[in-house]
């Protein structure tokens, strides 16, 4: 109630000396919450939920309703400069807060991604990758002076924590951005980036929607989308598996629904084969033979999975302890180290989908010996793509001797750079040229790429 | 279309399995509730750092080369004693001190602390996702069942029995056990009889703590995976049961974990895997409005 009282005194103590009028005391009337004598003030103001009404009157005392309470004083009367002092600062704080995003020295490029909860083995390699080029190219002494400033936001692949993120890192004054990790929060913050025309680059983004409804001239890409992925796959099972019975399985979520999505439109429009069973799994779920027993039902030769490794090995797990042969299809999402590891002996046999295999290359090698010399670990799922990424970035930047949205954009565009997932460029949509999809199977506890 | 009982009997099996491993972690939701009045959100994160203890513990012993059963008796009771001890603990710090304050103050420290062991095992631990042990061997005699259920199901169904047998023993035929109920009947009154209400409440929480752990272990060795995150959907959802079943009952917390699992595996194998989630919080919600209290919930009647 104190409280009430006390923004309702700070909105008077506002309104009075617009009235230029001294402050003595004043009645407010508010519905009967609270009320404040008042003796010689002129004005009577009426409050009702926050509309204050200025009323002149003839400078009498104005009459209250109920009794009058003598103990009861304006708090205003007591500390008028104490409450009006706060005000005006609380005011001042505000006013500097934009003040800070200054065009300074430094090139800010803005890592955003899944870096904590469930899907952070997918966005901090890509934190990882840019921390690398970032220390590596100031060490060179920056681009043409301008030393690079990595700004780090986290967004648990959520599109509403995304969308703050993205915020942030505007406010922040950022030039580029390398992100978002997962597709749905980069379709939701794409419109904030493009109505303040900062390039972004997304290494693991695959929902082909950003680059092929031509709505962003200023996101790129160095993965391939899912209808191309999707393709792969779907031709995958039908030439080399054979499959009569497809069963289709996404987590629900904006990637894995829309590769699913295309894959399903290709299969039909293939005909060779039937789709038995189209379903959705929560995501994170304790338990899916359920789920299992279902496409054990529906006779299927072949799941088609569209998501990410934590369900996939769930799922592989209980279909095998179940004696299923089913043969179990999936994107890149599942194509890490990450899901052999943890679902061990049940992983052999399972066909996943990705990049073109990268480790002949000898760019591809000493990007993973800096990752270990640094951090000590084998890098983990998106990093070459990033790594690839911020090449290219750092490159155009420097082509173009700017960070003007469509200057690096041409020089992306125009540039063919050496990375370590091959000579990459852009098309004019902004998906890079140069980088190819592949099945590959489990053989003893190592993905192996199928021809 | 003949009634398919081979698929019926597969669903109930799955069913059975989520059930219990909701009842585990719903029991030791319902007790605390029982005796302080909150709902300890951070009971989640406890399944999940059981689980984490029992990967580090024998992986640990796995070095040291001591035989398969061995391993898993110590792991399992360092796991229990350490989920026992995270309890203990979190009670101390984030609940004991609020245990006078209006009821929404410990809740949201609840959920602080939830937050906080979930990131502190992450930053202690990893980020990624690993491979848990397959601690369950395959048991022979389940062979002709192998393709309805699995061994790990058998033992999770056996374990949660045994368990729920012990925990009525205790409650029923111990002091401790008689304290408790004394105390979550009416706390003010067995401080007077001579009750130690805060060891009460302490042992509370570390019987509650084991549960949960015994069930991390179990699920993670059933689904071969563990991760920082899990302790949150599994919580979530165990909090549904124990408030299906009547949160405050202890059998309540069983057959609400039952009812919750059957309820999402039906849904998933008569209807769509899409609308699992809505057909359990849609009985949730049925079911509230018909018995608020719950399933075996009894009506908190206030002494005016």
């Amino acid at each position: 109630m104190s409280t009430l009282r006390y923004i309702y005194t700070e909105i008077y103590v506002i309104i009075m000396p617009l009235y230029q009028h001294r402050l003595l005391l004043a009645e407010v009337r508010c519905r009967n919450i609270f009320r404040i004598k008042t003796t010689s003030c002129q004005y009577h103001i009426e409050c009702t939920l926050c509309r204050l009404i200025p009323r002149e009157t003839d400078g009498r005392v104005i009459a209250t309703r109920g009794t009058q309470n003598p103990k009861k004083r304006s708090i205003s009367m007591k500390f008028p400069l104490r409450n009006s002092a706060f005000f005006m600062a609380a005011c001042c704080l505000f006013a500097f807060a934009p003040a800070a995003a200054s065009a300074g020295d430094t090139i800010k490029i803005g890592v955003a991604g899944a870096h904590s909860g469930q899907l952070a083995s997918y966005g901090l390699p890509t934190l990882k990758a840019v921390q690398i080029i970032a220390e590596q190219v100031n060490a060179k002494g920056g681009i043409h002076g301008k030393k690079i400033e990595v700004l780090s936001e986290d967004d648990l692949c959520k599109p509403e924590i995304a969308v703050n993120s993205a915020k942030k890192l505007i406010s922040d004054g950022v030039d580029a951005v390398i992100g978002h990790t997962c597709s749905g929060p980069t379709s939701a913050v794409m419109p904030l980036y493009k109505e303040k025309s900062i390039l972004v680059i997304s290494p693991s983004a695959t929902t082909p929607g950003l680059t092929k409804d031509k709505e962003y001239p200023n996101f790129f890409r160095t993965v391939a989308p899912d209808d191309a992925q999707a393709q792969v796959d779907v031709d995958f099972i039908l030439d080399t598996l054979g499959a009569k019975k497809i069963a289709l399985l996404d987590d629900k979520g904006d990637y894995g629904k829309s590769f699913i999505h295309f894959a399903k439109e290709q299969f039909e429009k293939d005909g060779r084969a039937k789709i038995v069973l189209e379903e959705g799994i929560t995501q994170g779920a304790v338990d899916y033979s359920a789920i299992v027993q279902k496409i054990k039902r529906s006779q299927a030769d072949v799941v088609l999975y569209g998501g990410y490794h934590p369900e996939a090995s769930k799922i592989v797990t209980t279909m095998r302890k179940k004696r299923m042969k089913t043969y179990f299809v999936s994107d890149d999402g599942i194509r890490v180290q990450t899901f052999i590891d943890v679902a061990k002996k049940y992983a052999e046999g399972v066909y996943a989908s990705s990049s073109k295999d990268t480790t002949s290359n000898p760019l591809a090698i000493k990007a993973i010996e800096e990752h270990k010399k640094k951090f000590g670990s084998e890098p983990g799922e998106f990093y070459l793509n990033a790594y690839t990424a911020m090449i290219v970035l750092v490159n155009a930047i420097d082509k173009a001797d700017s960070t003007e949205l469509s200057a690096v954009a041409k020089a992306l565009r125009s540039e063919v750079v050496a990375t370590p997932m091959g000579n990459v460029s852009f098309d004019e949509v902004g998906d890079a040229t140069g980088i190819g999809y592949a099945v590959s199977k489990v053989v003893d506890g190592k993905f192996v790429e199928q021809k | 279309m003949h009634f398919d009982s081979q698929y019926f009997i597969e669903l109930f099996a799955s069913g059975l399995t989520k059930g219990s491993i909701y009842a585990l972690i719903a029991l030791g939701y319902t007790m605390v509730y029982g005796i302080v009045g909150l709902i300890n959100f951070a009971h989640g994160e406890i399944y999940m750092i059981g689980a984490f203890v029992f990967f580090l513990a024998s992986s640990l012993l796995t070095v040291l080369g001591l035989p398969m059963w061995a391993m898993i008796c110590i792991a399992t009771a360092a796991s229990i004693f350490w989920a026992g001890g995270y309890g203990y603990t979190v009670e101390k710090i984030a609940y004991k001190p609020l245990r006078n304050a209006p009821r929404l103050s410990p809740l949201i420290s609840a959920i602080g602390m939830s937050v906080f062991l979930q990131n502190y095992v992450m930053l202690g631990q990893t980020e990624k996702y690993l491979g848990f042990p397959e601690v369950i061997p395959e048991f022979d005699f389940l062979e002709p069942f192998a393709s309805t259920f699995s061994s790990s199901d058998f033992v999770i169904w056996v374990t949660t029995v045994i368990v729920m047998l012990i925990l009525t023993w205790i409650i029923k035929f111990t002091r401790t056990g008689k304290a408790m109920r004394a105390t979550a009947q009416d706390r003010t009154m067995a401080e007077l009889v001579g009750i130690n209400v805060n060891q009460i409440i302490s042992a509370t929480f570390i019987i509650g703590s084991a549960l949960a752990a015994v069930g991390g272990i179990l699920i993670s060795s059933h689904t071969g995976s563990i991760h920082y995150y899990i302790g949150f959907i599994a919580g979530i959802k165990a909090f549904t049961a124990a408030v299906l079943g009547g949160i405050g009952s202890i059998p309540g917390a069983v057959l609400g974990g039952l009812v919750l699992g059957m309820a999402e595996s039906f849904a998933t194998g008569y209807f769509s895997s899409a609308y699992e989630d809505v057909f359990a919080f849609s009985l949730l919600v049925l079911i509230l409005i018909f018995r608020p209290a719950g399933l075996l919930g009894r009506a908190e009647t206030e002494k005016v």
